[in-house]
Order: structure tokens, then sequence, then C-alpha cells
């Protein structure tokens, strides 16, 4: 952007001095380091010297690395416990608090119970991890309870055994998520005319065809945005999992963040996690772009 | 989707309300405790952290996590925060959650100025590259600025992450402005030009007041989101004394398995200021919500 002296007669060059600030921030801290890691992937580097041009090597060792193929796989599997289950119930749950408990009981009621289904979403996930840590541990709050009914047969290291530390989580992960969902979605019934569905009423839909025909057509830009941000969201798990399971037990719970965390400061396998993380921004803007252009043609379609 | 009323609606709905009545005074009653016990479930593991979180260890080793404590008791309380530091943690997070969103808020408003109002070429691809930017993965970014971070002495300093995520988070300021911005009155901007004021004044004195509640909505997302990160701060953060909540929750991983209770009060120190930014924000942040939806 070039600034002439010249000042155009819409005073558009003055405003381009606006955006200085935020143009090199973000070539400081976004794009520069973006390219760097870029060119990190085709390197073999320890994080001290110089690093040694290795071409495709790293993006070869990738396509041969079960951690990394197991890791994608459970990426597929948190998509459904961060996408598909927590918008699933959202719906459900803003159609009941919009069709039939604001009517029946009150908005204040609705009201109360969105708030409460949102406060998981606004706790820092790593407090999450302390919290369900603490109830799925061996000696954990589930595990005593179990224990103090009688069942203690049930009781099962829920984090520690590969069997179940996926499912746990997943389960961590939708308790955080319905609450996105459920105020997305609630704040997008908000702009729809309530006469809609007392036309429907009187129709004798009952509430499921109301939900069917008139709530989830009418929600679907914020399904879009919901289902996008949560997709991008799925593929950048990290938190949940250093905090609970550390990417174990026998890596039943790594994913691709996990991984490319460990190389960079554990094993210093620095052009590696670089690799694995320019594999992961690239799905990342694939997937992006590919609901943009299907936005744009429904749009287009009317 | 065209619903047409019957014109005998209003007699068939009643006929029908009258028969539905006693089903559906029923129904409500069962909706609500299907609801409820949602809830439950949802509000469960805050209860559980509230309930053992000044229990005595003996009493929970005798009664169990799900017992009501006797006596209120500040040992396990007393002995995390002595141990995690945790006053120092929490000034950590407030400093650093402050900063960001001032300063988030400040790039964020002059880029959507220059684009919203001054609609300055190329603003979409600016728009586009700054949020493709932001949507791609942290770890993408965060070796590169680990690196830079070390030669530029910066690394272990709180001034590294206030940056760093300032810049991250005015791309969604600058999104969510611009589109307020882009249907800013002209008749009043033309005013104020006609009036001789500079668009530095313009910026300052018409176009903030009018913005305040949305900034004040977005500096509230800046700080609650800064409060919750965790990659990098975990990565730049190295010293205990610079440590944030979130980071120091996020390491006591496993520490007290031995110590229930003192991971019930860990847990308990950790969610009291999201219920305090809870209570002050929540309407601001609904309002918010609403504001960044698809209109």
């Amino acid at each position: 952007m070039a600034i002439s002296s010249q000042r155009s007669s819409d005073g558009s060059q003055s405003y381009s001095l606006y955006l200085i600030p935020g143009v090199i921030g973000f070539i400081l801290i976004v794009l520069i380091p973006q390219l760097a890691n870029i060119g990190l992937s085709f390197t073999a580097w320890k994080g001290v010297g110089t690093p040694r041009p290795v071409g495709l090597q790293n993006y070869h060792r990738l396509l041969a690395d079960d951690q990394f193929w197991g890791s994608m796989y459970h990426t597929l599997l948190f998509i459904v416990s961060m996408t598909v289950i927590p918008v699933c119930i959202g719906l459900v749950l803003a159609a009941l608090l919009f069709d039939y408990v604001r009517d029946q009981f009150g908005e204040w009621v609705s009201s109360f119970f969105r708030a409460g289904f949102y406060l998981p979403q606004i706790l820092p996930v790593t407090v999450a991890g302390v919290l369900w840590g603490w109830i799925l541990n061996p000696v954990g709050v589930i595990n005593i309870t179990l224990k103090a009914i009688g069942l203690d047969n049930l009781a099962q290291n829920w984090i520690g055994d590969a069997t179940y530390a996926l499912a746990a989580v997943s389960l961590v992960i939708v308790w955080i998520q319905v609450g996105y969902c459920l105020v997305v979605f609630m704040a997008g019934l908000s702009r729809i005319d309530p006469s809609l569905y007392e036309a429907a009423d009187l129709d004798g839909a009952n509430w499921w065809s109301r939900l069917v025909t008139l709530t989830i057509p009418l929600l679907a830009p914020e399904i879009f945005v919901v289902v996008l941000t949560t997709l991008i969201a799925a593929l950048k798990v990290f938190a949940p999992i250093f905090v609970i399971t550390a990417g174990g037990p026998d890596n039943s719970t790594l994913v691709p963040s996990y991984l490319t965390y460990y190389h960079f400061f554990t094993t210093q396998r620095v052009g590696y996690a670089a690799a694995i993380a320019v594999v992961q921004t690239t799905l990342t803007i694939a997937l992006a772009v590919i609901f943009l252009r299907f936005q744009s043609r429904q749009e287009s379609k009317g | 989707m065209a619903y047409s009323v019957l014109s005998d609606g209003k007699t068939k709905a009643k006929a029908t309300a009258a028969a539905d009545g006693a089903r559906r005074d029923s129904m409500r009653w069962v909706v609500l405790a299907i609801l409820i016990l949602l809830l439950a479930f949802t509000l469960f593991p805050f209860f559980l952290a509230l309930l053992n979180a000044f229990k005595a260890s003996a009493e929970y080793a005798v009664g169990g996590p799900l017992s009501i404590p006797r006596s209120i008791d500040l040992t396990a309380i007393e002995k995390f925060w002595t141990v995690s530091d945790f006053s120092r943690k929490l000034l950590n997070s407030v400093v650093i959650s402050l900063a960001v969103s001032v300063l988030g808020v400040l790039i964020s408003l002059f880029n959507a100025y220059a684009i919203g109002v001054g609609k300055v070429p190329g603003s979409r691809v600016i728009l586009v590259v700054f949020l493709l930017g932001i949507m791609v993965p942290q770890e993408s970014i965060i070796y590169p600025l680990y690196y830079m971070a070390k030669a530029s002495g910066l690394y272990d300093t709180q001034l590294s992450v206030i940056i760093i995520f300032a810049v991250l988070q005015s791309a969604f300021g600058t999104y969510l402005l611009s589109t307020v911005l882009s249907t800013f009155p002209k008749e009043i901007l033309e005013a104020a030009e006609m009036d001789g004021s500079t668009h530095w004044k313009t910026l300052w004195f018409v176009v903030v007041p009018v913005l305040r509640p949305t900034l004040m909505v977005l500096g509230t997302f800046f700080f609650i989101w800064t409060w919750n990160e965790f990659l990098i701060p975990l990565v730049m953060l190295v010293s205990n004394n610079n440590q944030t909540v979130s980071v120091a929750m996020g390491l006591t991983r496993g520490q007290n398995m031995s110590d229930p209770v003192l991971q019930a009060s860990a847990a308990f120190l950790g969610i009291i200021p999201t219920v305090i930014f809870f209570l002050i924000f929540q309407r601001t942040l609904t309002r918010g919500i609403a504001a960044g939806a698809v209109k």
C-alpha cells in the first residue's frame, strides 16, 4: 500500500494510515511466523544452529507415522463430540426454550436455562480439565460414588484406560460445547417473527414438525456459522487433551495439536512438528474455503 | 414456507385446546423436568467443586464427595492458594487480559475506521486475510513466535503475550466493527467534515461515542478469551511469576490426585473468576453474541 503525498479526493489515503498498526502487527505476529513455519517444515532442526534443508522428508515420514494417523482419526471422532452432538442438542434445546418454555413458563425461565447451559462454555478449558479430571480419575468422584452404592464392578479407570479415555474426553467436550450452540441459536431465533409459529400452531403443526419445518430452515445461517466454527475448533483441540490425558493412555487420545506441541517442545523435532502444523493449517483453510464457496452458492440460489 | 391460517382456525384451535388441555398440562411439567435434569447434569460439576472445596480431608475420606460438609474448613483452599501463589496468578491474568482488551479494541477500531468508514481500497481482501490468519491453528505460528521472542528478549515477559493476543483478537474485532461501521450514517460524518473536523477528531468525538456499547462488548470478549487462553501463555510464560491462572490450572494435572479435596479447591478457585465475569457480563455478552450473529 503506497501512500502517495497527493491526497485523493475521497481522503481514503489518510484513512489508510489507520491500518498501519493492525497491518504491521498482523505481518509480525501472523504472516512472518506462518511463512517461517512452512519453511521450517522442509528442514531438520533441533531449535539451535542452522536448520538443515531436507525437502519433503518430514512429509514422507508423516504419511508413515502411526501416531499422526491415529491423531487424525481421533480428530474425526472429536468432530462428533465438538460439532454433531452439540449442534443437535443445541437445536432441540433452543427450540424447546424458544417455542415452548417461553410460552408455558415465561421469558425469565427460558433465560435462566440458557444462562445455566452457557456457563461451561466460558469456563477456562484448563479449569474444566481440573474439574473433570478430579471427577473421572481412578479414585475420583464417579468411582467413589459407584463403590458407595455397591456397583464396584462398574468403576473403571475412565481416563487411564485406553478403552474409555476417548469417550470420557468427548463427554467433557460436549459438556463445554452445548452452551455455545444454544446461545447462538437462541440469538438467531430472536430475529424470527413469532407469528410464523402461531400460524403453524393453528394449522395443527406439533412441536416436532415446527422444529423440522420452521426452526431448522430459518436457523440455516446460524447453523452454518456454528458448524464451521466448531469444525475448525475440532481440528485444533488441545487444552482438554493436555490437561485431562496428555494424549494418553497409549496415545488413545492423541490429537494433531498435542503431537505438534510434543515434537516442538519435548522431542525438539522442530521441522517435523512444523510439517504437522502445516497439514493442520491446510486442512483448516480448505474447510473454510469449501464452506464459504458453499455458502455463496446457496445465497446465489436464493 | 407459507402457512395458510384456516378460516375456522380459531374455533378449531379452541376445540383442540380444550381436548388437549389436560394432556398439555402434564406435558409441560414433563418437559420442565427433563430440562431441569439436563441442567442439573450441566451444573453438577460446579456444585461438586463448591461442596468439596471447604471440606476437611478427614470428612471427605469418611463421607465421600457427595456428603454435605459439617463445617467450613479452609485448609485446602489456603494450601492451594499458597502453593500455587494464586494472588500472583490472578494479578497476571488481570493485567494481561485488561491490556489485551484495551490494545485489541484500539487496533480493531483503527482498522475498522479505515475499512468501514474510509472504504480503503482492498478492504475486503484485508478482512479475508485477517480472518484466515486467525482461523489457522496457533501451533503453526507458535514456534517462530517463541524463537522471535527469545531473539528479541521478550521471551517470558507478559508483554509478548499481550502483543500476540491483541493482534490475533483484533482480526475478529476488525470484522465485527467494520460491519457495524459500514452502516454508520453518512450524514453525521459529512456534517463533521463540514465543521472542519479532521479524521482523527471525527473518530474520537463522533464515531467512538456512538460505538461505545459495541466497544464494551468487544472488550469483554477479548478479556474473557485472553483469560482462558492456554497454548501461547503455556509456551511463552515459563517462570512461575509470570504465569496466568489458566496456565497454572493446566499444569496442576495429576499433582493432587492423592488429595481430592485439594483438587476440588483448585477447581473451585478456577471457577470463581469465571462466575464473577459471568454475572457482571451476562447481559453484555448475550447482547454481543446477538450483534455478532448473522443478520
